[in-house]
């Protein structure tokens, strides 16, 4: 067999491994994916109107349809760190299991780029379970118009992408006894910071933090998303949040990749 | 160096220095060859530059000068090419613990370009060899020490490599799994594949390699058969005396003069009396040191004799 050949052969037998690894733990996957969307639509979209407490957006569009795509970009951007970060972390760190993989007659910076191709196959999965459910439970009606199919394929891809490739740089670079701090120190501010609540232009009140969420990718994935979902809610242009999530693609990829390699080659 | 025909592993002046604030030189210029269907044993005390080299044949370190070729590849210049021909236990459990027993093997293969029906059978065939077949569904963590090394180098050996590397085999068994693990070793030799060890039991390179490296301070001493090694001792026998006094040359040079005394050398307890043999030599020395002697053991020559010689120093951690 030729050295191309078996190549694809070796990244597909990679593939093939996570998926079942997958298959086996998918109540787990469920768990995890679901319960932050589902609870937080629960209380804030069902529970608070019927309390009279309902959030209205300008123009009276409904909370729901604002966090709609927000909890769906959460939910692809947390997979990078639970389906990536937090094992990647243990297998290279702690267990020093990677080692199969890395030994397989595939070079170790393909290695890598499997991770972030299967993170991505969780975060697409995470987008289709989490959808119906920030769908269907708000109470008010939630307004998802797609305008384009071809930008929702191409945002939420490039959203999963950008997604493991921060989920290979967080774990490559964090020991496995400091991963609590990942929750306290990134996916906390990354999610609040994240255009996930509240669309980017109306940060317009707060002009500097409107400038520096620019630097959190997830800002992208949510106005990327309401572009594609809820184009009735401001949002930004399509061209800029595809090219802030290609440009995050490839930094991340190239940070999380020398990383990788740094940990692995001594 | 070589004996028998081409070499599957050549190192060419090997040197490794790990940066950082302390910069530590584990490797000091090695050179080895490994021939084809060999059993090759790199014997030395932890930190002895062992690991370091495997670690380089097997493309998991980058060497700061030198060559390494494994079946003909350069391993710096392609380390993914040179990987298809080589299986690789290292020293520390690396089993997938997500997998079952048989999944780790099953993938393996699937890594190394097997199709689906083709790696369930080299699986179930490897199980079976390696007497794991009624584990397959087991996980890693329910496996003791000895069966997780056997999964292992089943795992390791699943590919069919040409070479098999195995960094500290035994470290951490128990002795009952050592000897299943020696057998195993020994079977897969007979198999044809060429195994290249290290370790830091001398009885394990003794028992198990054709030629052994003795390697201390990133520098191999000396590289023979086991039996020339000791043979090149000149000795049959080692008298141990631990001393209450190690006093001056005075002591060393009277039993010096004993009928079949090759040397005498002095550690830090005592002295060693290379003999090589002859009857009745234990009570002249017993008479020579007299009081001064605490307490005494006889050894026959081992590769561990042959590493005092070279080194002064014994080779227990």
């Amino acid at each position: 067999m030729n050295s191309s050949a078996l190549r694809w052969r070796a990244f597909w037998g990679m593939l093939l491994r996570d998926l079942s690894v997958l298959r086996r733990e998918f109540i787990a996957f469920l768990i995890r994916t679901v319960m932050n969307p589902l609870m937080f639509v629960f209380v804030f979209t069902y529970l608070f109107p019927k309390m009279g407490q309902g959030f209205q957006s300008a123009g009276g569009v409904g909370f729901g349809t604002v966090i709609l795509p927000g909890l769906i970009a959460v939910g692809i951007f947390f997979q990078g760190i639970m389906a990536t970060a937090l094992p990647l972390s243990v297998e290279i760190g702690a267990t020093r299991e990677i080692h199969d993989r890395v030994m397989s007659p595939l070079p170790v910076e393909i290695v890598a780029i499997e991770k972030i191709v299967f993170s991505a196959i969780q975060s697409v999965l995470a987008a289709l379970v989490i959808f119906p459910l920030v769908y269907f439970i708000p109470a008010t009606q939630v307004q998802v118009h797609v305008a384009n199919w071809l930008t929702l394929v191409v945002v939420v891809l490039l959203a999963s992408l950008v997604s493991g490739a921060v989920g290979l740089t967080i774990g490559v670079s964090v020991k496995p006894q400091q991963i609590g701090l990942i929750f306290g120190i990134i996916v906390v501010p990354v999610t609040f910071l994240g255009c996930v609540y509240y669309p980017w232009a109306r940060l317009d009140k707060v002009p500097w933090l409107q400038i520096l969420v620019l630097l959190n990718p997830l800002v992208y994935m949510s106005e990327g998303l309401r572009t594609a979902l809820t184009p009735s809610l401001p949002h930004m242009p399509v061209w800029a949040s595809v090219l802030a999530l290609a440009v995050s693609l490839v930094l991340l990829t190239s940070i999380g990749m020398k990383g990788f390699l740094a940990r692995i080659l001594s | 160096m070589s004996t028998g025909p081409l070499p599957i592993v050549s190192i060419e002046k090997l040197f490794k220095t790990y940066t950082g604030k302390v910069p530590i030189e584990a490797v000091k210029g090695i050179d080895l060859n490994v021939a084809t269907g060999e059993l090759f044993g790199l014997l030395g005390p932890n930190g002895a530059g062992k690991s370091t080299t495997i670690s380089v044949c097997t493309t998991r370190s980058l060497p700061t000068s030198g060559k390494v070729q494994v079946a003909g590849i350069d391993v710096i210049a392609h380390p993914a090419e040179a990987r298809r021909y080589m299986g690789v236990v290292p020293q520390y459990n690396t089993l997938d613990r997500q997998c079952t027993i048989w999944e780790n093997i099953y993938f393996h293969c699937r890594y190394f370009g097997f199709g689906r029906s083709e790696a369930s059978k080299r699986t179930s065939e490897l199980l079976e060899m390696f007497k794991l077949s009624e584990r397959g569904k087991s996980f890693v963590r329910e496996l003791s020490g000895g069966l997780a090394q056997r999964v292992q180098i089943a795992r390791a050996i699943a590919h069919n490599p040409r070479i098999l590397f195995l960094d500290e085999p035994s470290a951490g068994l128990d002795p009952q799994s050592r000897l299943a693990l020696w057998d195993n070793i020994r079977t897969l030799r007979q198999q044809g594949i060429t195994i290249l060890l290290t370790t830091h039991y001398m009885q394990e390179a003794d028992e198990l390699c054709d030629r052994v490296a003795i390697i201390d301070h990133g520098k191999i001493l000396v590289c023979d058969t086991p039996e020339e090694l000791k043979r090149g001792v000149g000795a049959q026998k080692v008298f141990e005396l631990h001393l209450h006094q190690v006093d001056g040359p005075a002591l060393a040079e009277r039993l010096r003069q004993l009928p079949n005394v090759a040397s005498v050398e002095g550690f830090a307890e005592g002295l060693r009396v290379f003999t090589t043999g002859g009857d009745g030599i234990l009570p002249r020395i017993v008479e020579i040191t007299g009081d001064n002697l605490r307490d005494i053991s006889v050894n026959e020559t081992t590769l561990e004799t042959v590493f005092i010689r070279l080194t002064g120093r014994d080779l227990r951690e």
